[in-house]
């Protein structure tokens, strides 16, 4: 898989550890929430497909039963397909249209009103009454039903629709971002240990030259010392003449406090 | 949304018995231009002509259902199938003498696969 090891472009410190880890919180916030919707959703949906499937199966009977009728009303009342056909002028049954909100999706709900007048002159003839009431009855029942399995199936594409959007998001979030902060993450965390063990390392050198110079120093002194020794027997040996050696012994051994070339560093 | 009072429309496209039952149902209206919200095929219908009378009724902002014969919907179902608005929604009806086949519903086969056969009976 090409980007394996993609990593945010960030530089390794703190703060952007600190920001990373905020991060990783936040998209794990999101991914739980994600999934809850789209498991909500998922319901939602499951209940559609089965009420979408008993209404379809009612639909046949229905729509049946209608068909029936409508050639029971033609054996009572003649051909009237014609006269219907060129008589329509105002729908009596219209459908509005309302908003449904499952989990922040809104799925469009028709319903059906009746408005208007009765539309009897369609047929344009007395005759065949109670089979053209029938005939109305029956196709005013498919017309509801036909309007509920409408909603249902728009409420279904748009589910079905959301439901991809969601999984798609919870999977990129998931396999993408996730894996991509932590990859961030342990990143910073490998490369501040890397800058802690450098550091460590350089202090020890650094004592470790310290030492050295004191060594040298502390050497030299104390070469410097015998020698100063000998020096003082010997002007001992001649001052039992002067008298004057015992001050020159003393101001060698003051220090000299005001130069910091004989201080001892104060690391550790 | 805003259709205003004004509800929308039941359209209807299948054969004339189909049509006239609907229409003794009351949804059959004429609108200004006097273009009515059904289509009649019968055995003359070109498949140009209903893919048009189709498309026609799809672009209506007034029309919130189509409802379609399914052996019309077969006759055009690379246009019905690459019809993806949810308004108008496009239902399949089965049609006075086709009986209705629930494998060949547009919507019911992008559904297939998440409900067994079982749920049918």
């Amino acid at each position: 898989m090409s980007g394996k090891d993609e990593k945010i472009n960030i530089f390794p410190s703190r703060m952007a550890q600190t920001l990373m880890k905020t991060r990783l919180k936040g998209a794990q916030k999101g991914h739980s929430l994600l999934k809850k919707k789209s498991d909500a959703l998922t319901m939602r949906f499951r209940a559609i497909l089965g009420k979408i499937i008993e209404t379809k199966v009612q639909m046949g009977e229905v729509m049946k039963e209608a068909a029936f009728s409508l050639a029971e009303t033609k054996f009572a009342a003649g051909d009237v397909n014609q006269t219907v056909l060129q008589s329509v002028a105002k729908a009596q049954i219209k459908v509005r249209t309302r908003k449904d909100n499952v989990a922040g999706v809104n799925l469009p709900v028709f319903e059906h009103y009746v408005e208007g007048t009765d539309s009897y002159e369609l047929t344009g003839i007395a005759k065949g009454g109670q089979q053209v009431a029938k005939l109305k009855k029956n196709y005013l029942t498919a017309v509801k039903l036909l309007v509920d399995l409408a909603s249902l199936q728009t409420s279904f594409v748009t589910l079905d629709e959301v439901i991809k959007v969601t999984n798609r998001r919870v999977n990129a979030i998931e396999h993408v971002i996730i894996p991509k902060i932590e990859r961030t993450l342990a990143y910073i965390v490998s490369e501040l240990d890397e800058r802690e063990r450098e550091e460590f390392f350089r202090l020890k050198k650094v004592q470790e030259k310290k030492k050295q110079a004191r060594d040298r120093k502390e050497k030299v002194e104390k070469e410097e010392k015998e020698s100063a020794a000998s020096l003082q027997q010997q002007q001992q040996q001649e001052g039992s003449l002067h008298g004057q050696g015992k001050y020159a012994e003393k101001i060698n051994h003051v220090r000299n406090i005001i130069d910091e070339d004989n201080d001892a560093d104060v690391l550790f | 949304m805003a259709q205003g009072p004004r509800g929308k429309l039941i359209a209807v496209m299948g054969d004339e018995d189909t049509v006239v039952g609907f229409l003794m149902g009351g949804i059959g209206e004429l609108n200004k231009q006097r273009h009515p919200n059904f289509f009649v095929v019968n055995k003359n219908t070109s498949v140009g002509e209903i893919e048009e009378a189709f498309k026609n009724l799809c672009k209506r902002d007034d029309i919130g259902i189509i409802l379609i014969s399914q052996n019309i919907a077969e006759m055009i179902r690379y246009v019905v199938d690459s019809y993806h608005q949810t308004i108008p929604t496009v239902l399949e009806i089965p049609s006075k003498d086709h009986p209705y086949d629930a494998s060949k519903d547009s919507i019911l086969r992008r559904a297939k696969g998440m409900f067994t056969s079982d749920d049918f009976r």
